[in-house]
């Protein structure tokens, strides 16, 4: 066992992993994040993006023990007392169907507005490169985000 | 699936990399952003006794610039490549080819050095550094050592690092007044892999075209030179029909495979297209 310290969503965890233990085993069973979903386990879908020191990442693609000394934001630590805009944004275009790959393209949403705050619908498709929705409800996502960097110019 | 069991060690230098590498034995690995490694590890594919992480060592990040060449730790990241002003105005090949590897999430975790060391032969980056004549920095027990890249490369997933040796850096030369480069890939799919990828770089003088470095993605267990491109094309003009007949034999002296994506045939097609569009881009044809 290692031991690792990890911020998650702002709280210190000090704990004992294996180094087998993948990030999102971690989140989900060591630290009860289940807002993050493992959806291909072949770093393909994105369903279990998080931040990872403020830029998104494939939490099935990183070891626990890599993110030792990192600060995770899972899609359970986005909201603060509302909504976070994007959250908010794919509510009102109804971003989502079933909802399985809500949480990675939330976070890969906000990681793509961090760099790039007023993207084109191109680069919004662009970011999102790395997120698949099974559902195929990629336009009313892609409005979502443009809603979203709308409101987040708005409200600055 | 859940990786079989390993243990891991985050040495804080070189040397205690490589003395890790060879307390570990030959079943040790170097893991630096993971993104190759660990869909090898959930896969099984890849079983090893220890990871040794690389990727917070500090002489293996960043980017420096040597004033004819441009030196970039094996552990940056690709994202990290793609934001650095040295490379954009420097190795602009790089950028361009980096920006096409697979996708944002990848692109923030994965290393360029990673990449190269990977040997994947779908893998954009290798042909960049081949048409670049790039030296790789290898550390190992007995001390560093400088590979040229096209004696790096050696077989599928095969390069010239030892099993108990790192990639530690990777200096590209700079190209000087007059070049144009490019890298044009055809893929199926968005972050899909190249199904061909051509890396293009070109010298143009007074219209005509007076250096030619070309590097295949896909085309072979390894990345190739189009030697018999570079050649015709000196002293073409750099207009799109000349670039077009240059590019006829892109695919002598590549052996291409069939897969899924495409059959041989098809690809030796692909090759010639995509070499001269790749060409015409970079000379502004």
């Amino acid at each position: 066992m290692t031991k690792v310290s990890i911020t998650v969503d702002g709280v210190l965890h000090e704990s004992e992993v294996e180094p087998r233990t993948l990030l999102v085993h971690y989140l989900r069973e060591q630290v009860g994040k289940v807002g993050t979903v493992v959806g291909c386990d072949t770093s393909s879908c994105g369903a279990c993006t998080i931040l990872l020191d403020g830029r998104s990442a494939k939490s099935c693609s990183v070891l626990a023990v890599q993110a030792d000394g990192s600060s995770v934001t899972t899609i359970e630590g986005l909201a603060g007392d509302e909504w976070h805009p994007v959250q908010a944004a794919f509510k009102e275009c109804h971003g989502l169907q079933c909802g399985y790959c809500t949480p990675g393209m939330v976070l890969s949403a906000v990681d793509l507005l961090s760099e790039n705050p007023n993207p084109s619908e191109a680069e919004i498709r662009e970011g999102l490169e790395g997120n698949l929705c099974r559902c195929t409800g990629y336009h009313n996502i892609v409005k979502s985000v443009a809603l979203a960097a709308q409101t987040m110019k708005g409200g600055k | 699936m859940i990786p079989s069991k390993f243990d891991y060690v985050r040495p804080n230098s070189v040397d205690e990399a490589v003395a890790a590498l060879k307390a570990g034995g030959e079943d040790s690995k170097v893991i630096t952003g993971g993104q190759s490694m660990l869909p090898l590890l959930r896969l099984r594919l890849a079983a090893p006794s220890v990871l040794v992480d690389c990727a917070r060592i500090d002489e293996m990040k960043g980017v420096k610039d040597n004033g004819d060449s441009v030196t970039i730790g094996a552990a940056t990241t690709h994202w990290d490549v793609l934001h650095n002003d040295i490379v954009k105005t420097h190795v602009k090949l790089l950028a361009d080819a980096t920006a096409t590897v697979a996708d944002p999430q990848v692109r923030h975790r994965g290393t360029f050095g990673g990449a190269l060391a990977h040997g994947d032969p779908a893998g954009d980056l290798p042909a960049v550094v081949l048409a670049l004549d790039a030296t790789m920095e290898i550390a190992g027990a007995k001390g560093r050592r400088q590979v040229a890249a096209k004696d790096f490369f050696v077989d599928y997933f095969t390069t010239a690092v030892g099993p108990d040796e790192i990639l530690v850096s990777i200096t590209i030369p700079k190209l000087g007044k007059g070049w144009g480069t490019c890298y044009e890939k055809f893929n199926r799919t968005a972050s899909g892999w190249a199904v061909v990828g051509v890396a293009a770089a070109v010298k143009v003088e007074g219209g005509k075209i007076t250096d030619a470095r070309i590097g295949l993605t896909n085309c072979a267990a390894v990345p190739v030179r189009a030697s018999s491109v570079e050649s015709a094309l000196k002293g073409a003009s750099a207009s799109a029909a000349e670039i077009e007949v240059a590019s006829q034999s892109a695919a002598e002296g590549t052996r291409a495979t069939s897969d899924l994506a495409a059959d041989k045939e098809y690809r030796e097609h692909l090759m010639r297209v995509i070499t001269a569009r790749a060409v015409s881009c970079a000379a502004g044809a």
